[in-house]
């Protein structure tokens, strides 16, 4: 199992968070805990979904990125980007006059992630041919899946398809025709992914299955939309479109990053699409008891919409889904009239693609694991039902540990105590062993000070 | 750690949440994932069984360091021929029950391929205990 810490794109902004749990109470992993008044990560167990992000009242959980300078170390910059992007902003905006402002505010280069997607797809159905003994082969192309599996499901990692996903794909071909068309060394290139989640960061960041990031930089989405929305502001109305070329994607490619967009280019037999974690995470524990049978190829996702769901794709999901599909329904009419070849992104560089494809092996790193020491872990487990056969069962929180057993787990693991759940306190006041200070002391600990402080003011 | 949970006559709607806490249970002692599912396929097709075929039962699991040892108590018609039982196949299961999804006659035999000892004892008119055994090395 690996050991080596992930890295995570998430953080916790200490001086703004105000301690109120939301986050602790949504986290599919329970990867956060209230201690001293703030919410603390567990980076063990954190699959950078972003499900905290969004219910942070206070936006105290953010997104860290590199600075939109740091592209200027690059004589040449590209910009990696997802069609995604395009579906932020209204119709009448042309994709081509958001190339144009991308090459304005400072990049050389602009290329679309999906890009990739037909020599992805060959890459995935090749890999299914080549091993008919791996059922259900789970898709690579969201990263909090990747990472959730390997925490919560590390029977199934054998399943996941060890391919690059095509932001890695398109960042490679882009640098090799760099390098042949234009006779640039690689330090010349700087490659920017635009992410609309932070899985892709921490992805590009710390890749699981691969030794070296193939991008140079991330961008938030949301940064990018306010730099490239002011630039159409400015141009105002009177701006006259110059057309750019633009990359051909097929009406395949643009709906790939929806949910259902690698599906609908499979050839299984039995597949399915399933998005939002939650729902991941139910149809995986019936996949991993076998209750599901014969199921050839699993698309997940981690956002609800897939990445138009993303954290930072800064508008409507179901919004952005109909501006892709409308981009998607002119390109399959261009196809169907023939002014436009499907599938030939990337042609000329496909048979080295393909041989560049595979990934090491993805190694589990459970979260669950007691103890690596199964005798020390039975021990542990037997104390966990004890513990957990005592406290309400009701899951209030209060304790700062997002569930009963959760604290049980905590308590065994000497993370917490069994005073901090405060029926345990009552009970123990009830009986004339712990005094309502001393009740007060561990709500301090978890809470802090300012907190009940504030509550006795506000009195 | 002795576990015990209790199944019911035809509830297939809750069949699988027996497998699914001693799944829980085994990924939390750092159980290897392939042992895991060879311990939850073989329990799932047993409580399975004690819900289609039989009026039934109580499963026990014992986790030791080493393996674990389970037990599928059932009250129910007992299996007649439990060769022929154990042969791909074979089953006597209604055609409600085979409308299912269930009944196809893989139960005892996909047991036998995922367990390190299996011992099946029934007895006509009484019930059949299914003992089976994986080890975790």
């Amino acid at each position: 199992m690996e050991k080596t810490p992930f890295f995570h794109a998430l953080k916790i902004n200490e001086d703004t968070c105000i301690g109120c749990s939301h986050c602790m109470k949504i986290c599919p992993t329970e990867a956060l805990r209230v201690r001293d008044g703030k919410a603390v990560l567990m980076p063990d167990r954190c699959i950078d979904c972003g499900n905290c992000f969004k219910v942070c009242p206070t936006h105290s959980i953010f997104v860290e990125q590199d600075d939109f300078e740091a592209i200027f170390n690059f004589p040449v910059r590209v910009a990696l980007i997802p069609s995604v992007f395009m579906g932020l902003f209204p119709n009448d905006i042309t994709v081509s006059r958001i190339y144009s402002i991308l090459k304005e505010i400072g990049f050389t280069h602009v290329i679309e992630t999906e890009s990739s997607i037909p020599v992805y797809t060959a890459a995935k159905t090749r890999y299914a041919a080549e091993h008919p003994d791996i059922r259900p082969l789970i898709s690579t192309f969201c990263p909090a899946i990747v990472r959730l599996i390997q925490v919560k499901f590390p029977g199934l990692t054998e399943n996941l398809i060890p391919l690059r996903a095509p932001i890695d794909i398109t960042a490679m071909y882009i640098r090799r025709k760099l390098n042949h068309d234009e006779g640039l060394k690689d330090d010349q290139i700087g490659i920017f992914y635009i992410t609309p989640c932070a899985a892709k960061i921490a992805a590009v960041k710390s890749p699981v299955g691969e030794e070296k990031s193939l991008v140079d930089g991330v961008i938030n989405m949301d940064s990018l939309y306010n730099r490239v929305y002011h630039e159409i502001k400015k141009q105002g109305k009177a701006y006259k479109e110059v057309k750019l070329p633009v990359s051909q994607l097929s009406a395949d490619a643009v709906l790939s990053s929806l949910t259902n967009g690698e599906r609908r280019l499979s050839d299984a037999r039995h597949s399915y699409s399933i998005d939002e974690i939650h729902n991941v995470i139910e149809f995986l524990e019936k996949i991993e008891n076998e209750e599901i049978e014969d199921v050839d190829f699993l698309e997940l996702r981690a956002c609800d919409q897939s990445c138009p769901g993303g954290i930072l794709a800064c508008d409507n999901r179901f919004l952005i889904c109909e501006r892709v599909f409308g981009r998607a329904r002119k390109i399959a009419d261009r196809e169907r009239k023939g002014e436009q070849t499907k599938d030939r992104e990337l042609e000329e560089e496909r048979n080295y693609l393909m041989r560049n494809m595979k990934v090491g092996e993805i190694h589990p790193r459970s979260m669950l694991v007691l103890d690596d020491d199964i005798t020390k872990a039975l021990e542990k487990m037997k104390k966990i039902n004890e513990f957990r056969a005592r406290l309400p069962q009701t899951d209030c929180g209060i304790c700062g540990a997002p569930t009963c057993d959760a604290l049980a787990r905590d308590i065994v693991c000497d993370n917490a105590e069994l005073t901090d759940c405060v029926f345990i306190q009552r009970n123990l006041e009830a009986r004339g062993n712990m005094d309502v200070h001393e009740s007060l002391q561990i709500m301090e600990v978890i809470w802090g000070k300012d907190k009940i402080n504030d509550y006795v003011k506000k009195k | 750690m002795h576990l015990e949970y209790k199944v019911y006559e035809a509830d297939f709607v809750n069949a699988g949440a027996a497998s699914s806490a001693i799944k829980k249970t085994l990924k939390q002692l750092n159980v290897n994932p392939q042992i895991v599912k060879r311990v939850v396929v073989a329990l799932y097709e047993a409580e399975v069984n004690a819900i289609a075929h039989a009026y039934g039962g109580t499963i026990y699991a014992d986790i030791e360091p080493d393996k674990i040892v389970l037990k599928v108590e059932d009250k129910g018609p007992g299996i007649p021929d439990i060769a022929w039982a154990m042969q791909e196949g074979n089953s006597t299961a209604s055609p409600e029950v085979r409308n299912m999804g269930f009944g196809a006659g893989m139960g005892l035999p996909n047991i036998q391929k995922n367990v390190d000892k299996l011992n099946v004892q029934s007895t006509v008119g009484v019930g059949t205990i299914v003992e089976m055994e994986v080890n975790f090395v």
